[in-house]
């Protein structure tokens, strides 16, 4: 594909790089965060023996290039993956709550939908409330699919694995103890918790949304660096996989209000949200 | 204010702790081994403990010991601070009354992280 080079305060590379992130994910990048690019896409230039932004995009757009899927790589760089164990610890457990009533009410196996995973740890860090959550209530553990638009990110999730920096993240040392073990360095999540979770890709704009209804969606801290009309897009395609009386989850600071008539703030549950009744 | 004892032998691990202990808005007192760190809790007990395991004089973990049995000795949250970071380690740390494990070495986001599992920042 063609990289557009539009006009704007950035050098024409980096406008290019930043156009090129935004359709394919809908992620702005603003001149406040442009520093990033150059951070990011460092060991890219150093792999290929590129020297500039220039000569990258010029790579990108040379049909007769070699190296198929550069932009993809480009824009992967690029996607924010900060995210640690138990992030917004209130947040979950009240989605945990939430589950535990949901089931009281109508007794099922949770479905739970994790749709910008990362690296892993929001996924991890559900399916260890819920298993805890299963041994004082004797709720079913629930299904949980893990997705992120990123590759790289997602083959890290499926890893599991996780450095000392990471795994001290928000992880209480009695959960570390009880689910990770030490592997090469790493702290790896023991097969019991690894094999609750289903990953796979997922871009939320373009790719087709996974199938069957949710329980849960958790959403956290996507929509920030969307544009107001592509979070609308998003929350659009969100609203229909959620149950009627399912709950979705925003990071602190995001909301639907504004974006979208499809969902509405929970009065139940303080901060989620569910399905507009129609 | 919230209070915090750092007890390493260490000056320059006590001085980063301190440094990342006041940005994160705590009064922050050093002891240099468990023997110094027991007479600083019997005159004021701190709302955290920062401790390191293999120091002169008194180990971390002989200290942990004799804190918990001594008056008012449950009160401080305690966080071993430490290079040992084996599961077996871990386990006996937990086991003799510390609330939470930091591995070193350690940044501002572990040991905030680790002092609001504990409930002191």
């Amino acid at each position: 594909m063609t990289v557009a080079r539009p006009a704007g305060p950035l050098g024409p590379a980096a406008s290019a790089i930043v156009a090129l992130l935004e359709q394919r994910t809908g992620q702005q990048l603003d001149a406040g965060r442009a520093w990033r690019i150059d951070s990011a896409l460092q060991p890219m230039l150093r792999e290929r023996g590129l020297s500039t932004l220039d000569e990258l995009v010029a790579r990108i757009n040379d049909r007769a290039s070699s190296e198929r899927g550069l932009a993809d790589l480009v824009v992967d760089a690029l996607l924010n993956q900060e995210t640690s164990f138990f992030r917004d610890a209130a947040t979950l457990d009240t989605v945990v709550q939430a589950g535990i009533d949901m089931v009281a009410e109508t007794p099922r196996r949770l479905r739970i939908w994790s749709a910008a995973c990362s690296t892993g740890q929001e996924p991890l860090s559900m399916a260890m409330l819920f298993a805890e959550a299963s041994e004082r209530t004797g709720i079913l553990p629930p299904e949980i699919r893990a997705t992120d638009i990123s590759m790289r990110a997602l083959m890290r999730a499926r890893a599991a694995r996780y450095t000392q920096f990471e795994i001290q993240r928000g992880l209480p040392i009695r959960r570390m103890m009880q689910w990770f073990e030490p592997r090469d360095d790493l702290w790896e999540a023991k097969a019991e918790l690894r094999f609750r979770l289903l990953y796979g890709q997922q871009n939320l704009i373009a790719d087709p949304m996974p199938a069957g209804k949710f329980d849960i969606v958790l959403c956290r801290n996507v929509l920030m660096y969307l544009s107001p009309a592509t979070r609308g897009v998003v929350l659009d395609r969100i609203a229909p996989v959620l149950r009627p009386g399912g709950l979705l989850v925003l990071g602190a600071g995001e909301t639907v209000i504004g974006h979208t008539d499809a969902l509405v703030p929970s009065e139940r549950y303080r901060g989620l949200y569910r399905p507009a009744a129609h | 204010m919230k209070s915090c004892l750092v007890v390493d032998d260490s000056k320059v691990i006590r001085k980063v702790a301190r440094h990342i202990l006041e940005t994160l808005q705590f009064e922050v007192r050093e002891a240099g081994d468990g023997r110094e760190a027991l007479d600083q809790c019997a005159k004021a007990q701190p709302d955290v403990i920062l401790l390191d395991w293999n120091m002169p004089v008194m180990s971390g973990m002989d200290f942990l010991r004799a804190l918990r049995q001594s008056e008012g000795g449950m009160q401080p949250k305690v966080v071993f601070c430490t290079t040992e970071n084996g599961m077996a380690y871990i386990r006996a740390a937990i086991e003799a009354g510390a609330d939470e494990y930091v591995m070193k070495p350690f940044d501002r986001e572990t040991l905030e992280s680790k002092l609001q599992i504990v409930g002191v920042a």
